[in-house]
């Protein structure tokens, strides 16, 4: 008797699945979308409604039993947005329940390991964001940054930024997501869409006065810095994925 | 801001660029009201220079002017570069706004010697000053004291630096005389002695008063630079392991000699700068502060300098089959820690692992155990492979050694003519 569930693959839905399965003692084989096809020998489907209260306690089951950072792991799994995540982390939960969470500690275990080594590349990226936010000033004062992460991680690195630029307007955009975040300089943080494609450098009109020379200045910094007798590109473009290029003020071809 | 900045910025980094350290961390504050910016502990790398060092700090000197004649140095007196000060409220300026855009972590800021050490040092302490107290700056500031500074001006460094740093450059007394007329040993520990007396101090302090300011909060570091003089391996660890023991010494940087002043002769001429030897220094240094080496494990009188063909924790294994093979499944932390291919992360991987179960060599692997190494050391759950003990430690490094990719699977036949 193959199981599945159909559920509307929000981080919630998924915690609303975990509960539903402990209550029937019935255990999916797969995870569906509302509307994908169940497959040909999946005799029994069950549409689960995302229920906020009972994914709350599904969390608050998990908080119980494993130290906060593992419950970031699992956030930060949930954020890559790859396709059969979901199901990795639902065999993962399945595992932290019934060992009583001793099972985030058993690295010799497949998908205890995945979701670590998932949670590990996602922070990385995290900590990408983090490091090569390059912001600039527009002409109404805001500070302005675009960046494409390969995993949905502005939601992750947010607390880096409304702590250090506290005191400035500023806008961080997901480029690949088409949305950001915009924060008042005052405390308040809102999330915003762009209709419009977002440009990683900002036409000269739309920039504050003095931006250019900053920007000038920052660039011919960074090229000063580097020993020429110690080049070394491969190490270079190891640290600095060439990904970023495009949207780092030292590596945009506005001075050169 | 002027064109004027732009060249001056470009002169200053240029003298400042061969200052190895660039770390930020060690110092974690979050934002204050009517403060700009906080400092993360674990250190953030904003960029990184074509050489593929970390551009983490603004890292500039004040001035490139200096009195001193050192031999290994760009910005001796007897070179003709170009020369350039910043006055204080460029670079301040110029750090609150590079800091803003998200550019670096906080300022390095280095001098210098003009006039006395002691004037140099009040010039560098109130740009500090100035970033804390006018502009309430929160990031992060390293400071280098400047040799044979006063313990005045010291003290008052420690209070609004989160680091200082004071160079040795050479390791032992003798050739830094030579190389550099003007400086002595005195002149770098003394420095170095006020600093750690001012962060116990402070520390002794804060245990009674909770808001006691804080002094150098992440501690001191230090640089020496290898292959400008004859002195070995042993020399520059034993120094190493020496600083170390202090309590507030955080990190020794090592930096290959670059020939920058090619015409003089106490120097070597180098084409290439011993970029390998560097790194067997660093991962030396790592073996002390986070493998629970010795330094005369690494280094003895036998064999004065590393091996630049294999990793120093590699070539104590290879000297010592006795210790081999280890069982991951039963083997306690610091044995781990001695095999080559297990390093600090894979070694608490498979402390907290094997309590579910026995691991196997598929499972090492996995969790990120550099099993071409660590097969020659290890037995686990399959029967055991074939270790250094039955294999010689002459084979183990010929295998690890060779650098022909060929298929072990291929029977290679020779045809002769």
């Amino acid at each position: 008797m193959a199981c599945v569930f159909r559920y509307d693959k929000t981080f919630e839905g998924l915690l609303t699945c975990v509960f539903h399965a402990y209550n029937r003692r019935q255990f999916p084989e797969r995870l569906l979308d509302l509307q994908e096809p169940a497959g040909l020998f999946d005799d029994e489907v069950l549409e689960v409604l995302t229920d906020e209260a009972l994914a709350g306690r599904v969390w608050q089951g998990v908080a119980r039993l494993v130290r906060g950072e593992f419950m970031r792991g699992i956030t930060s799994c949930w954020l890559s947005e790859l396709p059969g995540v979901d199901e990795l982390l639902f065999r993962y939960l399945r595992k932290l329940f019934d060992t009583k969470g001793r099972s985030v500690y058993n690295l010799a275990d497949a998908d205890v390991l995945a979701c670590s080594q998932l949670w590990k590349k996602v922070s990385n990226e995290c900590t990408r964001v983090i490091q090569f936010t390059r912001f600039q000033k527009t002409a109404d004062g805001i500070y302005f940054s675009a960046l494409a992460p390969i995993y949905n991680v502005y939601p992750l690195a947010l607390h880096y930024f409304t702590d250090r630029f506290a005191d400035q307007p500023w806008l961080v955009y997901d480029a690949r997501r088409s949305y950001g975040y915009y924060y008042d300089g005052k405390g308040e943080v809102q999330e915003v869409r762009f209709a419009e494609t977002i440009e990683p450098h900002l036409p000269k009109e739309k920039l504050a006065e003095g931006e250019e020379l900053y920007q000038q200045l920052w660039q011919s910094y960074f090229k000063t810095i580097a020993i020429k007798e110690r080049l070394n590109p491969r190490l270079h473009r190891q640290q600095l994925p060439a990904r970023f290029w495009a949207y780092l003020t030292e590596k945009s071809p506005k001075f050169s | 801001m002027t064109d004027e900045v732009l060249k001056k910025l470009q002169v200053l980094a240029e003298s400042a660029k061969y200052d190895v350290s660039c770390a930020s961390s060690g110092t974690s504050r979050s934002h204050r009201v009517g403060a700009v910016g906080s400092a993360a502990g674990w250190g953030i790398c904003h960029s990184f220079a074509e050489d593929g060092r970390c551009i983490s700090l603004l890292k500039i000197m004040l001035t490139n002017y200096c009195k001193y004649d050192c031999a290994y140095c760009i910005n001796r007196v007897s070179n003709d570069i170009p020369r350039a000060t910043l006055s204080v409220r460029e670079l301040v300026e110029l750090t609150m706004e590079f800091y803003r855009r998200n550019y670096i972590e906080g300022l390095f800021l280095s001098s210098g010697v003009v006039r006395s050490p002691d004037y140099t040092m009040e010039r560098l302490v109130r740009v500090a000053k100035d970033l804390r107290e006018v502009h309430h700056f929160n990031g992060y500031i390293h400071l280098k004291s400047i040799p044979g500074a006063s313990r005045e001006l010291v003290n008052e460094a420690g209070r609004y630096a989160d680091r200082l740093s004071v160079n040795i450059e050479i390791p032992n007394e003798t050739s830094l005389k030579l190389l550099a007329p003007d400086k002595d040993f005195q002149q770098v520990f003394t420095p170095m002695r006020y600093i750690q007396q001012g962060v116990l101090q402070q520390a002794e302090e804060r245990k009674h008063f909770r808001h006691a300011p804080r002094f150098a909060p992440a501690g001191q570091s230090t640089q020496m630079i290898i292959g400008a003089t004859p002195d070995t391996d042993r020399d520059v660890l034993r120094l190493s392991s020496a600083l170390y023991r202090r309590p507030t010494m955080k990190r020794v940087y090592y930096s290959g000699y670059i020939h920058v002043n090619t015409y003089d002769t106490r120097l070597p001429a180098m084409r290439q700068a011993p970029l390998v030897r560097e790194n067997r220094l660093y991962q030396a240094d790592w073996l002390l502060r986070f493998y629970e080496f010795k330094v005369d494990e690494i280094v003895d009188d036998a064999m004065p300098n590393l091996d630049l063909e294999i990793d120093p924790k590699l070539a104590w294994a290879l000297r010592h089959p006795e210790y081999f093979p280890v069982d991951v499944n039963r083997a306690d932390y610091e044995q781990l820690l001695r095999v080559p291919g297990i390093g600090v992360k894979s070694a608490k991987m498979i402390l907290v692992s094997r309590r579910f179960a026995p691991l196997s060599s598929e499972q090492l692997k996995k969790m990120g155990v550099v099993m071409k190494k660590a097969r020659y050391f290890i037995t686990c759950r399959e029967l055991p492979f074939r270790t250094i003990q039955e294999l010689s430690p002459a084979f183990v490094r010929h295998q690890l050694t060779r650098t022909k990719k060929t298929d072990e699977r291929q029977l290679i036949l020779t045809f002769e003519d």
